[in-house]
């Protein structure tokens, strides 16, 4: 029910505040999809979109932080197993 | 799928296996609060893969499991009347009432359509000016901006033919009981991460205090879902309780300020029931006085009461963790997915659904069980 899906910004439609929307893309099928909780948003920017409303903006940089650390982690796991 | 995909590392994911395997010196009791979670859990054998160090027990967080079945009733009555065009989400049309479900009351000639969104049905009452639309609007606090957009976009259309049935819910108030009662086993939670996306997690802080349990705001993929796990057993080990954000791609600590104030400017809190819980304190939202007119439930009357169908599936004591889904008498026999007796096994979020789907596989994502 809170299932929630990252897509990206290709254009916006509509800058109303209450009726703003978005061309999305996600996995190269594009949707529109409303804005009001994301106003701030630029294209080519990611947002996490749930019931065709995105509700966040993603952090791409705390995305790839976290990653480099399991990487790291799941490298030294290999070069020496526990 | 960028930003999915990567979340989902099978190598990733078994060095973290290997990491909270080390972490832990004793078996840990954690609860997942969202279904979403727990689908995903059982999906990629996560459960399996840390059995001998962490119990998972499955939390209330399948929204339309908690649904009161006095509003799906009301919902399968407004469905009959002629002028009505009665909407909501496909998960929503599957669970039963006390007197079956919406997808029954479609059977018998009311007009039901399932919805992508709320909003839809906001362009279907402007596509159908002869026709009544009702959204039945349900969901965590994931949803309710979505929702409070689509009566708020009502409002300014001044759309005369939308209305909703409001039976939104809000997690913290359920996980709180959850904690009071008296036979309560849950060490520590993986926190809703598309939930706090829009609260944000302070609230969390107070709720940490009072119980003294580590919170982690969680995602729902499997690298998410270990590196919370991994938080919550290395605070637990640690004997320290905090709320940390481990889906910080997702979640800011304050939330989404603009989706709250759409909440808010739709919605107050109140006291109210959830499905196997009863009353919880300050547990639902509903319109607030000034948008009643959208309220379905002062548009029309209802008629009727209907027949209260009973069963003994123990759905409450599968939401609020008491049981495992195979603990149940019914589990797999008399209640399958095909022949479901209640919400659990409905909903595609149930747990019993989860682990009528996954729970018999033996080899799932990848992750190897305990050496």
């Amino acid at each position: 029910m809170c299932l929630a899906v990252p897509g990206k910004v290709i254009r916006w439609l509509d800058r109303d505040p209450l009726f703003a929307r978005a061309e999305i893309e996600f996995e190269g099928v594009r949707r529109a999809c409303h804005m009001a909780c994301v106003p701030d948003t630029e294209v080519g920017e990611f947002v996490i979109v749930h019931a065709g409303v995105a509700i966040s903006r993603v952090d791409a940089a705390e995305a790839q932080h976290i990653l480099e650390e399991l990487r790291h982690l799941s490298d030294a796991y290999e070069e020496s197993p526990p | 799928m960028k930003l999915v995909d990567e979340f989902r590392d099978v190598e990733l994911a078994r060095s973290l296996v290997v990491d909270i395997r080390q972490r832990a010196t004793r078996r840990w009791v954690l609860m997942e609060v969202c279904g979403g979670q727990t689908h995903s859990l059982l999906r990629n054998g996560i459960d399996a893969a840390l059995a001998d160090v962490v119990e998972l027990i499955h939390g209330p967080g399948c929204p339309v499991c908690v649904t009161p079945a006095e509003d799906i009733d009301l919902a399968c009555q407004l469905a009959q009347r002629p002028e009505v065009i009665l909407t909501s989400f496909g998960d929503m049309l599957r669970v039963p009432g006390n007197a079956g479900s919406l997808l029954d009351a479609k059977t018998r000639g009311a007009d039901v359509r399932m919805v992508y969104s709320p909003l839809d049905a906001v362009a279907l009452a402007q596509r159908e000016p002869h026709r009544q639309i009702i959204f039945f609007a349900v969901g965590f606090e994931t949803t309710a901006p979505t929702t409070a957009l689509a009566v708020l976009q009502a409002d300014r259309l001044e759309l005369e033919n939308f209305s909703m049935i409001v039976s939104h819910v809000r997690v913290l108030p359920a996980m709180t009981l959850l904690m009071r009662a008296p036979d309560n086993r849950v060490q520590g939670f993986l926190a809703a991460g598309h939930v706090c996306t829009v609260t944000g997690f302070a609230a969390y802080d107070d709720f940490v205090r009072e119980f003294h349990v580590p919170v982690a705001v969680t995602g729902f993929e499997p690298l998410d879902l270990l590196v919370g796990i991994r938080e919550c057993v290395t605070q637990l080990e640690a004997r320290i309780a905090s709320v940390a954000n481990c889906y910080g791609r997702s979640v800011q600590r304050a939330g989404n300020a603009d989706a709250q104030q759409l909440i808010d400017r739709a919605y107050q809190i109140t006291d109210g029931p959830w499905r196997g819980f009863g009353n919880i304190a300050r547990g639902v939202l509903r319109l607030r006085p000034e948008l009643k007119r959208f309220d379905a439930t002062q548009r029309f009357e209802a008629t009727e009461s209907l027949p209260c169908l009973t069963n003994d599936c123990p759905a409450s004591e599968v939401l609020s963790g008491r049981i495992k889904p195979r603990e149940c008498r019914h589990f797999g026999t008399t209640c399958t997915p095909a022949t479901p007796l209640g919400a659990p096994m409905v909903s595609s979020e149930g747990a019993c659904a989860a682990y009528h789907r996954y729970a018999g596989q033996t080899e799932r994502h990848g992750l190897a069980g305990p050496s």
